[in-house]
């Protein structure tokens, strides 16, 4: 590719051709050079599933592999998260809608209800121990708080340094953070929908193969307008969505009768 | 990486237990990438030629559509290349003591009565201090005018603009790579580009003048501590269907020799302006103990 634009510095201008892919966009194509990592492949099995308590669907909206998500579940509402191609790690944090320094703790949330996972009965708590969100629902053995989310930086610790422009869940969080307001201070230890964390007996921990499947899901009850955030984890290099970046489902709906529940605290 | 080389690779991985999913992150080790950080920096294999590889502080081949950021010590020198001559630098400059005295492009333009950067050229803060100066410049194109892309902009050029995405906007790039320097979305004010130039028509109109070709570089020396923020996007004026950007080379160094513009340096008296904006610079490292 060379141009012939007139340059007192260097003439003839030539350039060397940097290598392109097609990508598809929502109106057509995009030939571009950005190395965009990978998406789930054409052979994958999805299942979009439906919301998991009866109601009036409110709002429901897909997440593409590796983007990000945010949106307010009002107090009394319950969001379905879908699992739709199984295994795909949805981290997620939530703040209270109208004060975002209080914010979800992982920490207040295990201690409240002296255990390490999470699971069906679940209270979601902020770092004021409060409320934000109740597990209603769940399909899957124990969800995991303690893993963390990805990011560019702590991937160079994890693989090396050649992954540093690999994208991440930080930056998800960054991206959709902004949009309300919120920075770096306000990412903390988030929620990882249907990632697998293991402590074993000897302390040993880490991501793990998963045990959801396209199609599980998991139900959340807003206990205040809560603000919740989801990075659809883009990893390439860790179990965390089976090396398969599938979508995500979100459903919030008005349930037809009170929700009874099971909480530990 | 194409889709199926991914699900091979996926199918070779053993993460059933936290062991084995050790043993399997361990094993990716040592890899090399296109675009990467090199460390320590004196590993970098595309050390400049002028420069000792021990002096770096700063190595990195950014990807196309990717940041980059750095706090660089006052003195330091700061080389982008271009070696394909489809990199677009858009830079932002941060005084690093107190980010709020930051880049002020319509100063930097104004001052030195010269719209368009090059050699000499100082990056002017709206605090009538130099943050940076441009020392050498092979490419002559380079652009103050336009700053960087906005996703609304790149959704009207590309038909996308999502940051993960294969057009993500300069501006969301900037937007991450500030708040990993405790700056919010409002701190990204105007920025510069390198290696993409326009020019101003006699009717005002911008004429795209692109690129100098494959291999020139900008050298800047850090006039005071810096935050550096690199967005390696189209430049927004770039007429192309395609979303079009290379690799981007940054090497910075520091020696004993290199330091900040003094009066002993022909540049400190290029100009009224500039002279009395160098002694606003070394007025405030002075009181600041620099
Ligand atoms: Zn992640």
């Amino acid at each position: 590719m060379t141009t012939t634009i007139d340059n007192p510095v260097m003439m003839p201008v030539t350039t060397v051709p940097v290598p392109t892919t097609t990508y598809l966009t929502p109106d057509g194509q995009l030939i571009s050079s950005v190395p965009v990592g990978a998406s789930y492949a054409d052979n994958t099995h999805l299942e979009w599933g439906d919301p998991l308590v009866p109601g009036a669907v409110v709002l429901d909206e897909q997440v593409a592999p590796r983007a990000s998500w945010s949106g307010v579940v009002r107090a009394g509402q319950v969001l379905t998260i879908v699992d739709v191609g199984g295994n795909q790690s949805g981290d997620c944090l939530l703040y209270n809608a109208h004060h975002t320094d209080e914010r979800y703790s992982a920490q207040d949330t295990l201690a409240w209800q002296d255990n390490a996972y999470i699971r069906t009965g679940t209270v979601l708590r902020s770092n004021l121990g409060r409320a934000l969100m109740t597990v209603v629902e769940n399909e899957i053995d124990r969800q995991d708080t303690i893993g963390g989310a990805c990011s560019r930086e702590s991937n160079t610790l994890r693989y090396g340094h050649h992954v540093m422009y690999h994208h991440g869940c930080r930056e998800n969080f960054l991206t959709e953070g902004a949009k309300h307001g919120l920075g770096m201070r306000d990412i903390v230890s988030n929620i990882n929908w249907f990632m697998n964390v293991p402590v074993e007996e000897d302390g040993a921990l880490g991501i793990v193969d998963g045990m959801s499947a396209p199609g599980k899901r998991v139900a959340l009850r807003a206990e205040i307008d809560t603000l919740v955030l989801i990075s659809n984890c883009p990893q390439m290099n860790n179990p965390c969505n089976d090396f398969n970046p599938t979508p995500l489902r979100m459903i919030v709906s008005e349930p037809d009768t009170d929700l009874e529940y099971e909480a530990d605290s | 990486m194409l889709k199926e080389d991914w699900v091979a690779l996926a199918a070779d991985h053993s993460t059933d237990t936290v062991l084995n999913a050790r043993a399997d992150a361990r094993a990716q080790g040592g890899q090399v990438s296109d675009w990467m950080p090199y460390l320590p920096a004196s590993s970098s294999p595309f050390c400049p030629d002028d420069v000792a590889p021990d002096s770096l502080t700063w190595a990195e081949t950014v990807a196309p559509g990717g940041y980059t950021h750095k706090v660089l010590a006052r003195g330091t020198r700061l080389r982008l290349e271009d070696p394909t001559g489809e990199a677009c630098a858009h830079t932002l400059v941060y005084n690093a003591l107190e980010p709020t005295e930051r880049l002020n492009v319509a100063d930097t333009q104004k001052i030195p009565w010269q719209a368009y950067l090059g050699a000499g050229h100082p990056l002017l803060s709206g605090d009538g201090r130099v943050l940076a100066t441009i020392l050498t410049d092979t490419s002559g194109r380079h652009d103050a005018f336009c700053g960087t892309s906005t996703a609304a902009w790149n959704a009207l050029r590309y038909g996308t603009a999502l940051p993960e995405g294969p057009a993500p906007a300069g501006r969301d790039l900037f937007v991450k790579a500030a708040a990993k320097h405790g700056l919010g979305p409002a701190d990204v004010p105007p920025s510069v580009s390198f290696f993409q130039g326009v020019r101003v028509a006699s009717d005002g109109s911008f004429e795209w003048f692109g690129s100098s070709g494959a291999g020139t570089a900008v050298e800047l020396v850090a006039e005071l501590p810096l935050i550096v923020l690199i967005a390696n996007v189209p430049h927004p004026r770039d007429p192309r269907p395609e979303y079009v950007v290379g690799p981007l080379r940054v090497h910075a160094w520091r020696t004993p020799e290199t330091f900040p513009t003094t009066p002993a340096d022909e540049r400190f008296d290029a100009s009224p302006e500039v002279r009395r904006a160098y002694l606003n610079t070394l007025d405030y490292a002075e009181a600041r103990g620099l």
